[in-house]
């Protein structure tokens, strides 16, 4: 298999499309700090609620889709459009195919993000989670997915080296997958430009979203960061793959099993027991393949390991490939049925999707970010000890996210199914365990501010080297 | 690398061929959807049909999509599961009969707020009057923001029409009738509502948001009690 490390310096060196990495980057960091941002102020309006200040375009049921539409599409997906467009060029050895298609999915995407955070606070929605945004809008970013795709096999098309490295194997898959998912997903009948009603209803509707929920975070949050994985860290770590056998026994595993496992956020509805068995079981076996990516990672680094105690890069890596294992593990726990009776409905949830969302996904991006962005633009980080300040602020802010949202989530639970000794229910009141919740929420939007923190030094500090005078980089190895 | 085989390296085949590859994932990814889309779509068992679920009045269709864009699922849930915690909580556990016309469906994920799946009924208009006002007037400790926009601003009936026919072209059984009549029995039942609110001491006017939406509340998992001889139909198969 080729090695990224050789493959980098291969002659005659090819011209590559640094522009559209450079941009995507800088997209995801605006993008992902104004994310966070409305993520936060949602948090806080569930500990102090008078924080909406009686404006109906930022009450948490429209701030709430305009942080998960944000954070995934504006941060994660532009972090993994940089990714893909800075590592084909080099696995494959030529400039992407078409400079103009770059330019029009950039743009589109772009113009997409700002429709979504337009729309979303006017209450325009499809509501449906993950899945907001009206159907022009859907179209637009329909229409732009088709151009990256287009782009990507076409420069696929055109490579220089024969061999497609493990890295491009799981872009295709995201690529095909999103595509499948959100035409899907999307289907409806327009009212007018900016209403329309889902084509399916009740059961199948629920079944086709949460087909398609599921699945964003399988191949929009995991499969093209575990390609960036494969290309980023043995570049950062100077190491080779551990393992070729792994990555294709848990690539070809990973896709196959992902797909089957959405009925799990069905537990115990009216969606009929033979799908929720499917979802359950498909859930456990994920833990195989998932595992299998983590342990390629981690073992990666195998001889490194003296360096992940003093490269920041490194140790976001590491962070996020444990958080990734971490959250693989918990997810397929959360997908019994005995134990989702209890989690669900809860804020163990939410503890669960940001131990992936911010501890692997974010991680690994701010790895990918704080290693590319010197090649990119030629530049050494204009704070480079802030790059470390970032990392323990991040990972702590985790922490401190996450522990609450796992207690809360888990008393909440307890809470709503307590019988007293009488066999009535132990607080019949709802509104006694909101408040039971009050002091988590006020915890979670600590780890969430050290998280956010972090997130704007990266924007200084990308700010300052993009666009100041840092010193040029010694060593040209891009 | 060490551990290869030639064996493995069959592999290299998908490797150099990105077609070949691209189509297999595009196999490898479609499985499990299509294994567990098209029987829930195709046998209708899976979805026993409850004689008792009507379609949404046209009132209750705009205010439930008052609640659709206020992002209301947020924090609501719309599906009791079948757990004594839940049916002592919120009433009887859903049935997928209840939710054939829910375009999209709104069970949620999440409940920061409890369970609304049998709201209906539960209390009067003027309750839910003076909760979207101001909620921990009547719920202490609630962490809702305030709705007060939907006491003020005028529902928009404008697209009323396009929406019963757009669920009547997706199989919601609105007769022509009941579409060219839509806006006339809007008002009727909205009217209804004021009168209720009044006779609670709330001034207020059929042509107000809040009135679409104690409309769709009020009758959120109404359906399933009401039998042909007013009693209870039940649903046969499922148990758990």
């Amino acid at each position: 298999m080729s090695d990224p490390i050789a493959g980098a310096t291969a002659p005659p060196a090819p011209v590559y499309d640094d522009e559209t990495p450079k941009n995507f980057i800088l997209a995801a960091v605006l993008f992902g700090a104004v994310g966070m941002l409305v993520g936060l102020w949602a948090a806080l309006e569930l500990a102090f609620p008078a924080l909406n200040f009686d404006l109906k375009w930022i009450t948490f049921g429209r701030l709430r889709p305009l942080h998960t539409s944000a954070v995934v599409f504006a941060f994660a997906a532009n972090v993994v459009f940089a990714g893909v467009y800075h590592s084909s060029q080099r696995l494959l050895g030529v400039r992407t195919a078409s400079d103009a298609l770059s330019k029009i999915h950039f743009w589109g995407w772009q113009l997409a993000v700002v429709l979504v955070v337009i729309t979303y606070p006017l209450g325009i929605t499809q509501g449906k989670e993950y899945a907001e945004m009206e159907w022009p809008i859907d179209l637009l970013v329909a229409a732009v997915w088709v151009v990256f795709g287009v782009n990507f096999f076409w420069t696929i098309a055109i490579r220089k080296t024969k061999h497609l490295y493990v890295a491009i194997w799981f872009y295709i898959a995201t690529i095909i997958t999103i595509a499948v998912l959100h035409i899907v997903n999307g289907l409806v009948i327009p009212v007018s430009m900016t209403k329309s009603y889902s084509l399916f209803a009740g059961v199948q509707d629920a079944l086709v979203q949460w087909w398609y929920g599921h699945n964003a975070v399988g191949f929009l949050l995991t499969t093209p960061f575990l390609g960036l994985m494969y290309y980023y860290l043995p570049k950062a770590a100077q190491r080779p793959v551990y393992s070729y056998r792994l990555s294709i026994v848990h690539f070809w595993s990973l896709i196959f099993l992902y797909i089957w496992a959405g009925p799990h956020h069905l537990h115990y509805t009216a969606l009929p027991n033979w799908s929720q068995t499917l979802g359950m079981v498909f859930s456990l076996m994920l833990i195989a393949p998932s595992w299998g990516g983590m342990l390629n990672g981690l073992l990666t680094l195998r001889g490194a390991w003296d360096r992940v105690r003093t490269d920041p890069i490194l140790k976001f890596m590491v962070v996020a490939i444990s958080f990734y294992g971490m959250s693989t593990l918990e997810g397929p726990i959360m997908a019994i049925r005995g134990v989702n009776a209890l989690s669900h409905y809860t804020d163990w949830t939410i503890g669960h999707v940001h131990s992936g969302a911010l501890g692997w996904v974010g991680m690994i991006s701010f790895g990918m970010i704080y290693w590319v962005v010197p090649q990119l633009w030629q530049r050494e980080w204009a704070l480079p000890t802030w790059i470390n300040a970032h990392f323990w602020l991040a990972t702590l802010g985790i922490v401190f996210y996450i522990v609450p949202m796992w207690v809360g989530g888990v008393t909440q639970g307890l809470m709503w199914r307590a019988f007293n000794e009488l066999g009535m229910l132990k607080y019949p009141d709802f509104t006694e365990t909101v408040m039971a919740l009050k002091p988590f929420y006020v915890l979670r939007a600590v780890g969430g501010t050290m998280y956010l923190t972090g997130m704007i030094m990266l924007g200084i500090n990308i700010t300052l080297t993009a666009f100041g005078k840092a010193p040029a980089t010694k060593e040209v190895t891009a | 690398m060490s551990t290869d085989t030639e064996s493995w390296q069959r592999h290299g085949l998908f490797e150099n061929k990105p077609l070949l590859m691209t189509v297999l994932v595009t196999v490898v990814i479609s499985i499990g959807g299509l294994v567990e889309l098209i029987p829930l779509a195709a046998v209708k068992s899976n979805v026993p049909t409850i004689a008792s679920v009507m379609p949404y009045s046209p009132l209750e269709l705009e205010g439930r999509d008052i609640y659709l864009r206020e992002g209301c699922y947020n924090c609501h849930s719309q599906m009791i599961r079948p757990f004594r915690a839940e049916t002592m909580r919120y009433g009887e556990y859903s049935k997928a009969g209840e939710f054939v016309y829910d375009h999209p469906f709104q069970w949620g994920s999440k409940r920061t707020g409890p369970d609304l799946a049998r709201i209906g009924g539960k209390y009067p208009d003027a309750w839910h009057y003076r909760h979207m006002e101001n909620p921990v007037a009547t719920s202490a400790g609630s962490i809702m923001p305030r709705y007060g926009w939907l006491l003020t601003d005028a529902l928009d009936l404008g697209l009323l029409e396009r929406k019963m026919k757009a669920m009547k072209l997706m199989g919601v059984p609105y007769s022509d009738a009941e579409i060219s009549g839509g806006l006339a029995a809007a008002k009727v039942q909205a009217d209804g509502i004021v009168a209720n609110l009044a006779s609670a001491g709330i001034e207020t006017s059929s042509d107000k948001e809040i009135i679409a939406l104690i409309a769709y509340l009020q009758r959120m998992g109404t359906d399933l009690g009401k039998g042909k001889d007013g009693a209870a139909t039940a649903e046969p198969g499922r148990h758990e």
